[in-house]
């Protein structure tokens, strides 16, 4: 297997400040064909600009070449496999670019009046439905802009109902293997969480549940936050009876959405007593990433806590016309001005649509089967805790080369020289030294031999010469970064020479 | 690892240092080993109360944030303040210069604590 | 299906190494009478060609500002579109940024992890502060935040707000604050009786310049106050004073939040920080643009002084060394966030709107420093003419006597703002945002938005648009 050198096209680009030349601009100005006015004409002394605002002064095409270099050092999905576990980084359609490019969307601003954005109503209004068909919810709120608003939104929710019985509660269930966003927001919104261990088997148990339930005392649970399958790639077999005890205690079911790309067509948490679950657009439904965002994630509820949901709404009346609702006494009010990422979600009713029902089923199905052809080739080398079953995605960690000192960051690192980005690191917790891997269903079977390959070599490496794993990566054209000192003494923006 | 033998110790990993009723309190070399290098060490403000196994602050290290546990109860005479500018003085010298805060007993001793072989057994189990 | 490239002879194949008869054999760990049998009732997959034709036709009933249709726009209100630059499109658009991950291996992601510093220098710069994020989803949830933060940092809850917040963020904060009763401390069993019972924000009005009423601010501010919410330019179009606001806030030790929903308006406006600002914030979708229905926008974040820092939500990227003393970008002070304090995070917030933010940087970058300029005075030049042109009709006034930017509110005749918004639909013009649908007792006015998209002879229209027909 070939280990690219891939330092020929990649530039050390420095902040585009340095470029400056006093009178260059890239700037594409109409002339003023009203009479000139200066701010200090019409404004008081005090309200103006002292000293203006430090931005570069640079050409067009020295713009345009900085940032082509800077996206020359920038793994993506576009160039290479993310084996990162719950992420979820299938490709991005090309037609959901085209899709959102369309003027007729995108150049809509928020406050026209609804008769002029009927086709931008109507999608959101087709969204919510199909969205809650996928997850087996009677409603769908669009607004919250992340997964991590979307847990927010679906506590604040929780929290709304039984303060609306007039009985609130202030204890959440959590398990030990959530994802950080999970007790964050349950303290966000002022509950109090209660761990529950993860099984040996890998799962919650309904003892463990019904335990901690007692502890709590009577009346005191508000409710539970399960992810499904876990984060440890399996389903929660006992999901409807720990949704049963969770009811029969008063309290509710969260489930966080994260891994549904595992259950599309399979399985509809809405059916097994999950009352609230946000989703990912970002990841199932396979919009950008951007480096970072925006994602988008929209909430699915029961119409138990319809009354409850974000404003606004979209409704359609009688005439067939579509509407923005803001009338609903019980909402929990507003999470954001206007009316959630539009811009992403577009893109995902484009996916969906494209997909139909039959090629979302088989995007699950065959994310299932990738990352099930990885467990049965990485757990002849690799220590995978739970090694006879996964779903979409499979656990591994560094358990087995201890005795090399070659821990799971340096395999990530050196994964980095062969064209791979790594898996999720250290995530859950509850397994030490943890990989989580999940392919998707965009991979070929030949890219997943190559990354089972890969991670063969590397860990034979590990064995023979442990120091050349230890010290990646090799070809990155940057070696491991200090981030000591980046949190010591951080240096948080540019700052001109003195 | 050795742990000197004239300080008390914390099942939490702190140690103390008792003299004219003030008690030093710092982290052990064990500790500092277990978080790796500190990037921020947040101490109490002087003169703020102080409680036997209630959480002072809190010590980071990149990927990890830890509680500190003030070993007696009393007031907080002394913050090293150092430690905000280089906090990797808590790496260096984690009895001497990478010391934390002071507190002010009441005439209370260390006796509770363990001792510095009783430190060492607790520390060979966590291992 | 074309994203998928297994065929029938790969899943055999695979099936095998795995030792399952069936991709069914793969569900099997789903108990049976949880399973989902059948389809999804769902619309059955259609082709790009399908699939483009029908979004065009539910396209056709949108109508934004275009040359093609005729149809104008003086919408603003919190969102701001400019005209924006082709390169914009074409760089952010690059698979390299638009495709990749959040950059949690900097040794993979110096691309995006440079353009965040950039991003965080200019937003600094903008606002005048020491710090920046890596950005908020928006100004909304960035306002929110900020004053969670206040709270964090003072130990107090108490927050005064300027009645002239965008009614939308003053939601959006009574929503995240009463997720805590408004008191960090409280617990969800404290929680009161009614949501119209207790609105965690205290408001205080405007006077009739249309800035902040600040004697109201003085009788409003305690020893219990956490922060004094601002926005400038406000949500009436009128620049405040933010100085005299941040010496009554400091003089109480309360912390001072400012937002702005138009940061076009910086480069002629006094920086929030220079005021004295602790934590400001705004909306960059007008700056990274399109306005896509008013998201995903990007949210900017900045504050001052260095326990700020440890206090601020969201990401940061920091400049460093790697093992050989070459100069690179990470993730840095992690500690903050959610994957590793859990519940004691700052905030849950896990992503940043990097694409947006990226959009926002290039486009500054194009602009640079005369442009950013030259574009904010062609904005007020413009808005200028177009008050001197609305104002002199016949009923219609400046609703404010206060300065404004690129946007104006003004009172109609008849009380009825809504009318003249549908007597100009009907010429083809959103003359602009009648405000009775935030507050109504503001029916009788109009705000009105102008930009460098809008041509003399396009305000003239708009001014015609008032007119009723015939």
């Amino acid at each position: 297997m070939s280990t690219p050198d891939t330092r020929v096209l990649l530039v050390r680009e420095a902040p585009i400040f340095i470029q400056s030349v006093p009178g260059r601009s890239g700037a594409s100005l109409p002339p003023c064909d009203v009479p000139q006015v200066e701010a200090a004409d019409v404004w008081a002394e005090g309200l103006l600009r002292r000293q203006a605002p430090g931005l570069p002064e640079v050409s067009e095409p020295e713009v345009v070449r900085h940032y082509t270099r800077a996206s020359l050092w920038n793994f993506n999905i576009d160039k290479g496999m993310y084996p990162l576990g719950s992420c979820t980084m299938k490709y991005n359609p090309k037609s959901a670019d085209t899709a959102a490019a369309i003027g007729a969307f995108a150049d809509l601003h928020p406050y026209q009046p609804d008769s002029l954005m009927q086709g931008a109503l109507e999608l959101m209004f087709r969204l919510e439905r199909l969205l809650a068909e996928v997850g087996g919810f009677a409603r769908v709120t669009l607004q919250p802009s992340a997964g991590a608003q979307g847990e927010l939104c679906g506590l604040m929710m929780i929290r709304a109902y039984h303060q609306d019985r007039g009985h609130p509660r202030s204890r959440i269930l959590v398990p030990d293997s959530a994802h950080g966003t999970n007790p964050a927001s349950c303290s966000v919104n002022g509950f109090s969480t209660v761990p529950l261990k993860t099984s040996d088997d890998g799962l919650l148990a309904p003892d463990e549940v019904r335990q901690a339930i007692e502890r709590c005392g009577p009346d005191d649970v508000a409710g539970i936050m399960v992810t499904n399958p876990s984060t440890l790639g399996l389903f929660e077999i006992h999901i409807a009876q720990i949704a049963e005890l969770v009811h029969a205690a008063g309290g509710l079911v969260y489930m966080d959405g994260a891994n549904l790309n595992a259950l599309m067509g399979r399985f509809r948490p809405g059916d097994a007593g999950v009352d609230v679950m946000h989703y990912n657009l970002h990841k199932t439904f396979g919009t950008p990433h951007g480096g970072g965002g925006p994602g988008s994630g929209p909430v699915g509820v029961t119409e138990d806590l319809a009354p409850f949901l974000p404003l606004p709404t979209v409704e359609q009346d009688p005439d067939g016309k579509y509407r923005l609702e803001h009338d609903r006494p019980r909402s929990i009010g507003r999470l954001r001005a206007f009316y959630g990422n539009f811009g992403v979600l577009l893109r995902a009713y484009a996916y969906i649509r494209e997909l139909g029902a039959e090629g979302l089923k088989q995007a699950t199905d065959m994310a299932v089967l990738n990352a099930n052809y990885l467990r049965v080739g990485l757990r002849e080398f690799l220590h995978v805790p739970h090694p006879d079953r996964c779903m979409h995605e499979v656990i591994a960690s560094d358990h087995d080369l201890k005795s090399t000192g070659v821990t799971t960051l340096d395999l990530a690192k050196r994964l980095m020289d062969f064209g791979f980005h790594p898996p999720t690191v250290y995530f859950p917790l509850v397994v030490h030294g943890a990989l989580m891997i999940e392919p998707t269903e965009t991979e070929t079977p030949q890219t997943l031999d190559c990354f089972v390959e890969t991670m063969r070599a590397i860990v034979q490496e590990a064995k023979d010469h442990p120091e050349r794993v230890k010290s990646a990566p090799h070809f990155a054209g940057l070696k491991r970064l200090d981030e000591v000192t980046a949190a010591r003494k951080p240096i948080l923006r540019w700052t001109p020479a003195e | 690892m050795e742990f000197p033998k004239d300080l008390r110790y914390t099942k939490d990993h702190e140690w103390a240092r008792l003299r004219d009723g003030v008690v030093t309190v710092g982290v052990t070399a064990f500790a500092v080993e277990q978080l790796g290098d500190i990037t921020l060490v947040d101490l109490p403000e002087v003169d703020s109360q102080a409680q036997a196994g209630e959480a002072f602050g809190t010590i980071e290290s990149v990927k990890s944030v830890s509680d500190l546990f003030a070993p007696v109860d009393g007031k907080v005479t002394a913050v090293n303040d150092q430690l905000e500018d280089r906090p990797e003085l808590v790496n260096e010298s984690p009895y001497g210069d990478g010391w934390l805060v002071t507190i002010e007993v009441d005439g209370s001793d260390l006796e509770s604590l363990l001792d510095a072989a009783a430190y060492t057994e607790l520390v060979a189990q966590e291992q | 299906m074309r994203y998928i490239p297994h065929t029938k002879d790969d899943i055999e194949r695979m099936l095998r190494v795995i030792g399952a008869s069936t991709v069914d054999d793969l569900f099997a760990s789903i108990p049976e009478e949880l399973r989902f049998e059948g389809s999804l009732d769902l619309p059955s997959p259609i082709s790009e060609l399908e699939l483009l034709a029908h979004l065009h036709e539910l396209g056709a009933s949108n109508q934004p500002q275009s040359h093609a249709s005729g149809t104008l726009v003086f919408a603003g209100a919190g969102c701001h579109p400019h005209a924006i630059p082709s390169a914009v499109s074409t760089l952010a658009g690059r698979s390299e940024f638009c495709t990749a991950y959040t950059p949690y291996q900097p040794e993979l992601s110096q691309g995006t992890l440079l353009s965040i510093f950039e991003f965080q220098t200019m937003v600094c710069e903008l606002l005048g502060m020491e710090v920046a994020n890596a950005s908020m989803y928006d100004g909304a949830s960035a306002t929110a935040e900020a004053i969670l933060m206040a709270q964090r940092l003072t130990g107090r809850s108490r927050v005064v707000a300027a009645a002239s917040l965008h009614p939308e963020y003053a939601q959006t904060c009574t929503t995240y604050l009463s997720g805590l009763g408004g008191d960090p401390t409280a617990s969800p069993r404290s929680a009161p009786q009614g949501r119209e019972d207790r609105d965690p924000l205290v408001q205080v009005g405007w006077d009739s310049s249309g800035a902040l009423d600040t004697q109201g601010l003085g009788r409003a501010i305690d020893d219990r106050t956490a922060a004094v919410v601002v926005q400038s330019p406000n949500f009436l179009g009128i620049i405040e004073d933010l100085d005299p606001v941040c010496r009554a806030a400091h003089a109480a030790g309360a912390l001072v939040v400012s937002a702005c929903t138009e940061p076009l308006a910086l480069a002629l406006a006094r920086a929030p920080g220079d005021a004295g600002v602790d934590i400001a914030v705004g909306e960059g979708i007008g700056l990274a643009g399109p306005p896509n229905l008013g998201g995903p926008g990007v949210g900017l974040f900045a504050a001052r002084g260095k326990k700020a820092v440890r206090a601020m939500p969201g990401r940061i990227v920091g400049q460093t060394l790697d093992a050989e003393g070459r100069q690179g970008f990470v993730l840095t002070l992690s500690t903050r966030e959610q994957h590793i304090r859990r519940e004691k995070a700052t905030s849950n917030i896990c992503t940043n709107h990097g694409l947006i933010a990226l959009r926002f940087t290039i486009h500054l970058a194009l602009l640079g420093q005369s442009g950013f300029r030259r574009l904010a005075q062609l904005n007020l030049s413009k808005a200028a003419f177009a008050a001197e042109l609305l104002c002199g009709m016949d009923g219609f006034e400046p609703a404010f006597s206060g300065p404004f930017f690129n946007e104006l509110a003004i009172r109609v005749p008849d009380g009825d703002a809504d009318a003249v918004v549908a007597r100009a639909a009907v010429r083809g013009v959103v003359p602009g945002v009648a405000l009775g649908r935030f507050h109504p007792g503001l029916k009788d006015i109009l705000l009105v938005s102008i930009n460098e998209t809008h041509r003399r002879e396009d305000i003239q229209r708009l001014a015609k648009s008032f007119k009723s027909m015939g």
